[in-house]
């Protein structure tokens, strides 16, 4: 439990840092603090805000920033599908398990044995996620300028790693599954705008696993 | 803007909720394998996207040497925080070497 404990921190910790390039992104996109914040409260995806901000920064209307992060979100519901066996909440706790169904929180549910760790790891990391991921987002509002670009400290290049710190302990059984998705990801890439790609993979899993 | 965001976030917030809420008599054994499976597939794409993509081109940056140092590192059971850190030192200090 402590080691489950352990790596909900350090996810918090680790979206954290990449939290501070949000803001300062969606500052220097011209957002105001307020909107900005609530991005991070409210919306709570990073996909979906990053999305959201890129389509402002654009000169996008409202309208095709509320499309695209909303595009983006879909694959929390799938994740949402796969909690709701795991955590079954009831009444209002559910509204609040629904907020914190991402990909981290989702991730590191996923990579634990037992079911009393997959809950004690969704509600801990979803937690250190929402915390952490809007402290960062105020730091990065308000001092994105003197902290300079994300790649500059590759924090992009942290963001992956996070990532693939949490898929990790599902790759020993998923090889070729997770191979297909990263192949279709990159190569639908070079035609399909940002976000479709990943969502594409999606069919892959539609896949039923050979039965051994 | 306000406004803009509050809606962005509702429609986001609609495919949170609309996962709790299917009955569970509806998530047969294959859909929950399925949504198993989304975990792996979804994760695996964004690191592929997040490792060797910027702006609809594949491109071998710091980021790529920055994945593979963290691979290694998870491989030989590194604490999580640490290898996200040495990730980004990987990437920067690449960066900053002029890569």
């Amino acid at each position: 439990m402590k080691r489950v404990l352990s790596t909900s921190i350090s996810v918090g910790l680790a979206t954290g840092l990449y939290g501070i390039s949000f803001g300062a992104l969606a500052a220097v996109a011209g957002l105001d603090l307020l909107s900005i914040m609530l991005l991070s409260i409210l919306m709570f995806s990073g996909g979906s805000q990053f999305a959201f901000i890129g389509v402002i920064a654009a000169g996008g209307a409202p309208i095709s920033a509320i499309t695209s992060s909303w595009l983006l979100g879909v694959r929390n519901g799938f994740y949402a599908m796969r909690l709701n066996n795991v955590l079954a909440p009831r009444g209002f706790l559910k509204l609040v398990a629904a907020q914190l169904s991402i990909d981290e929180s989702n991730g590191v549910s996923a990579a634990q044995d037992d079911f009393k760790s997959q809950r004690v790891g969704f509600w801990a990391t979803g937690i250190a996620v929402f915390v952490f991921w809007n402290l960062a987002t105020l730091l990065g509002a308000l001092a994105g300028d003197f902290l300079g670009s994300a790649e500059t400290w590759g924090l992009d290049a942290a963001a992956a790693a996070a990532f693939l710190g949490l898929v990790w302990p599902k790759l020993k059984d998923n090889k070729t599954l997770a191979l297909a998705a990263s192949v279709v990801a990159v190569v639908g890439s070079l035609f399909l705008p940002a976000g479709v790609p990943v969502l594409l993979t999606v069919l892959i899993a539609l896949v039923p696993r050979r039965s051994k | 803007m306000t406004l803009t965001v509050i809606l962005a976030s509702l429609a986001v917030f609609s495919w949170k909720i609309l996962g709790y809420l299917i009955p569970q008599k509806w998530i047969t054994e294959g859909i929950r394998q399925f949504s198993e499976r989304v975990t792996v597939v979804l994760m695996s794409a964004l690191v592929a996207v997040q490792t060797f993509v910027s702006a609809n081109q594949v491109e071998f940056d710091a980021r790529v040497p920055a994945l593979g140092v963290a691979a290694i590192l998870f491989a030989l059971k590194v604490p999580y925080i640490v290898v996200v850190i040495a990730a980004a030192a990987v990437a920067g200090s690449l960066r900053a070497l002029g890569f």
